[in-house]
């Protein structure tokens, strides 16, 4: 469980991050409680994407500053990450294609083992104890998204929707305290849709869960704040509720009568 | 439909599994994997033991020259196979194997063969460390490039500094042979190669362990997917860098070997076509198993040998007949290439799974 004395799991404020002219992201903050499901949306090229790279460390920006915990992250790098209780998923998925469903998911429990580099390199000391662990962790992992079954195939041979999972439970057997979701209903049929909606619920109730996705019945369902982006810059935050009911958001999907350029 | 076709055969595959688990094969892999792997080595090396005893010492010499390639291609393995970087420069690491233990041999004649060994292991670990933390952030064709020059350059060495390390005759040492205790029991060449093979052994269970293990796991999540494995908390640089470590203390070792076996480390054994051997035999076994570094080392001495017999049959000119080996290599390579592009061990476990299927 996350401490309860903790009011903002994560805490982005005034991240700007300009590729060259253009400014992908500018003045950009956002906060996510332990429990809660934060989600993030925009239309195309609003800059989701960017910042979900500057969280993970592959993008620096100019300006702003990401606290984690209550700990100013400073120059992180992506590896680091996991160490700090931050685990994602891909858009594209970027499952392990050659190693099985096991070895893909027990990469991602890697973190939890205890067993330093002499240990990997002998097979002595915890390398045993490790492995055993990492295996039963993972399956456990496999079995939370009812896959357990594919544990010897790779997952090439797999349908989407079993891919999606392992990559699900390739992200929540670290047991991460934020997790961080890229698009993850995409290319899934109603009934999948259904069942993450529910699974996130679920897991959103011990992390913090941020959601990037264009599936908004997905997002209005699970989510209990929304960020809205749009040219890089927040133009509405709130519940599902008042974000639904913002003729800002409207515009900046359907965009407006008169084609006002930078109307904000 | 090729995916639905092995979806089907998954089910079936899971039970053979199964039932395996129970029997002399379950209580095998109830074993942790360290004592599993020092009896497996210890079976090979009685193996070693009972070939070489009843064959001549020609055949001995050339068991144990499977055995340092085994080890070098072995090393390969795990920097090509499962960390996913190419390297066409290994050959480099055993020249600096071999150099150490001909400097190690000559400058300091009493040092036991296990520190002159482990002096070697030394060097190349500390050559791997350099040029794999030199090379850590390139990919493909241009790491292939990187490696490329090293091979090209070091053996250049050798003729840098003649005085040190005897231009291009190279260092010549003498080592002893068997104990004379043993005298009577075992020849010169049947000790020598089951020394190698021992050190061989030794060195392929730490490949084993670490391969199967978390370092292994996190080689093959780097190879697959960078990003991803960075997600997961893998140190992508270090990792990358641990491989070349490993690599080229493998490759420093045979190198040893080598030098132990012959007594001389000449600059004309470490050519760039050692290290372009080296990947072919890697690619002819099979990418991604330490299995394929077997057939590939056995195919770099047989074939050639029957290169050499081809040739020498077909009474073919001196000209013809040197580069005849290399030819007849590359031919194999290209067949069994085309035949199993998985190499012999992807074709092997394919046999083995549609057996274990049926």
């Amino acid at each position: 469980m996350a401490p309860t004395a903790l009011d903002h799991l994560l805490e982005v404020e005034g991240v700007t991050v300009r590729f060259g002219g253009l400014a992908a992201l500018s003045d950009v903050g956002l906060t996510i409680a332990p429990g809660t499901v934060a989600g993030l949306i925009g239309p195309n090229g609003a800059g989701k994407t960017t910042l979900f790279n500057v969280l993970s460390g592959v993008v620096r920006p100019q300006s702003g500053s990401i606290t984690l915990k209550g700990e100013r992250l400073r120059d992180h790098r992506p590896h680091q990450l996991a160490g700090l209780g931050v685990s994602r998923t891909f858009q594209g998925l970027n499952l392990f294609g050659h190693m099985s469903v096991l070895d893909n998911v027990i990469v991602g429990a890697d973190r939890l083992a205890r067993g330093g580099l002499p240990e990997m390199l002998t097979g002595l000391g915890r390398y045993q104890r490790d492995e055993r662990e990492l295996t039963a962790r993972a399956m456990a992992a496999l079995e939370e998204f009812g896959v357990a079954d594919t544990a010897h195939a790779l997952p090439g041979t797999l349908p989407y929707g079993v891919q999606k999972r392992v990559a699900l439970a390739r992200a929540l057997v670290s047991e991460p305290e934020l997790l961080l979701l890229d698009e993850p209903a995409s290319g899934l049929s109603g009934d999948d849709t259904a069942e993450l909606a529910a699974k996130i619920r679920g897991f959103g109730r011990r992390m913090g869960v941020m959601l990037v996705e264009h599936h908004m019945d997905l997002v209005m369902d699970v989510c209990d704040h929304i960020v809205v982006l749009n040219f890089g810059q927040v133009i509405c935050s709130g519940p599902p509720a008042v974000v639904q009911a913002d003729p800002a958001v409207a515009e900046a999907y359907l965009g407006t009568p008169a084609q006002e350029e930078n109307g904000d | 439909m090729a995916s639905s076709l092995r979806r089907k055969q998954a089910p079936a595959a899971a039970t053979a599994r199964a039932s395996a688990r129970r029997g002399p094969a379950g209580l095998w892999n109830s074993l942790p994997v360290l004592p599993r792997h020092l009896l497996a080595a210890l079976a090979a090396l009685a193996l070693v033991a009972v070939l070489t005893s009843v064959t001549d010492g020609l055949t001995a010499l050339r068991v144990a020259n499977v055995g340092y390639y085994l080890l070098a291609v072995a090393g390969l393995q795990l920097l090509v196979g499962f960390s996913g970087q190419i390297s066409l420069g290994n050959g480099a690491f055993m020249f600096i194997g071999a150099y150490t233990t001909a400097l190690m041999v000559l400058y300091t004649p009493m040092a036991p063969l296990a520190v002159v060994m482990l002096a070697a292991v030394a060097a190349g670990c500390l050559a791997g460390m350099l040029v794999g933390a030199a090379t850590a952030r390139l990919h493909g064709p241009y790491l292939a490039g990187a490696t490329l020059a090293l091979a090209v350059g070091l053996p250049a060495v050798a003729l840098r500094f003649p005085d040190l390390l005897g231009g291009s005759n190279g260092l010549f040492f003498s080592l002893r042979g068997a104990p004379p205790a043993l005298s009577g029991l075992v020849s010169d060449s049947q000790w020598k190669a089951l020394v190698v093979w021992f050190v061989v052994l030794l060195a392929l269970v730490v490949l084993a362990t670490t391969s199967r293990g978390r370092l292994g796991r996190r080689m093959r999540a780097i190879r697959d997917d960078e990003a991803a494995a960075a997600t997961a908390g893998i140190p992508v640089g270090r990792t990358k860098v641990v491989a070349f470590v490993i690599s080229a203390g493998c490759g420093s070792l045979a190198g040893a070997c080598q030098a132990y076996l012959l007594g001389t480390a000449t600059p004309s054994s470490f050519t760039l076509a050692l290290s372009l051997s080296l990947l072919a035999a890697l690619v002819l076994g099979g990418l991604g198993s330490l299995w394929g570094a077997l057939w590939g080392a056995l195919a770099l001495v047989y074939l050639e040998l029957a290169g050499e017999e081809l040739a020498h049959a077909m009474g073919l000119g001196s000209n013809v007949a040197n580069n005849a080996p290399v030819v007849f290599f590359g031919v194999i390579l290209i067949v069994i290439v085309m035949a199993w592009p998985l190499g012999v061990q992807g074709a092997l476990s394919r046999l083995g799974r549609s057996l274990r299927g049926r």
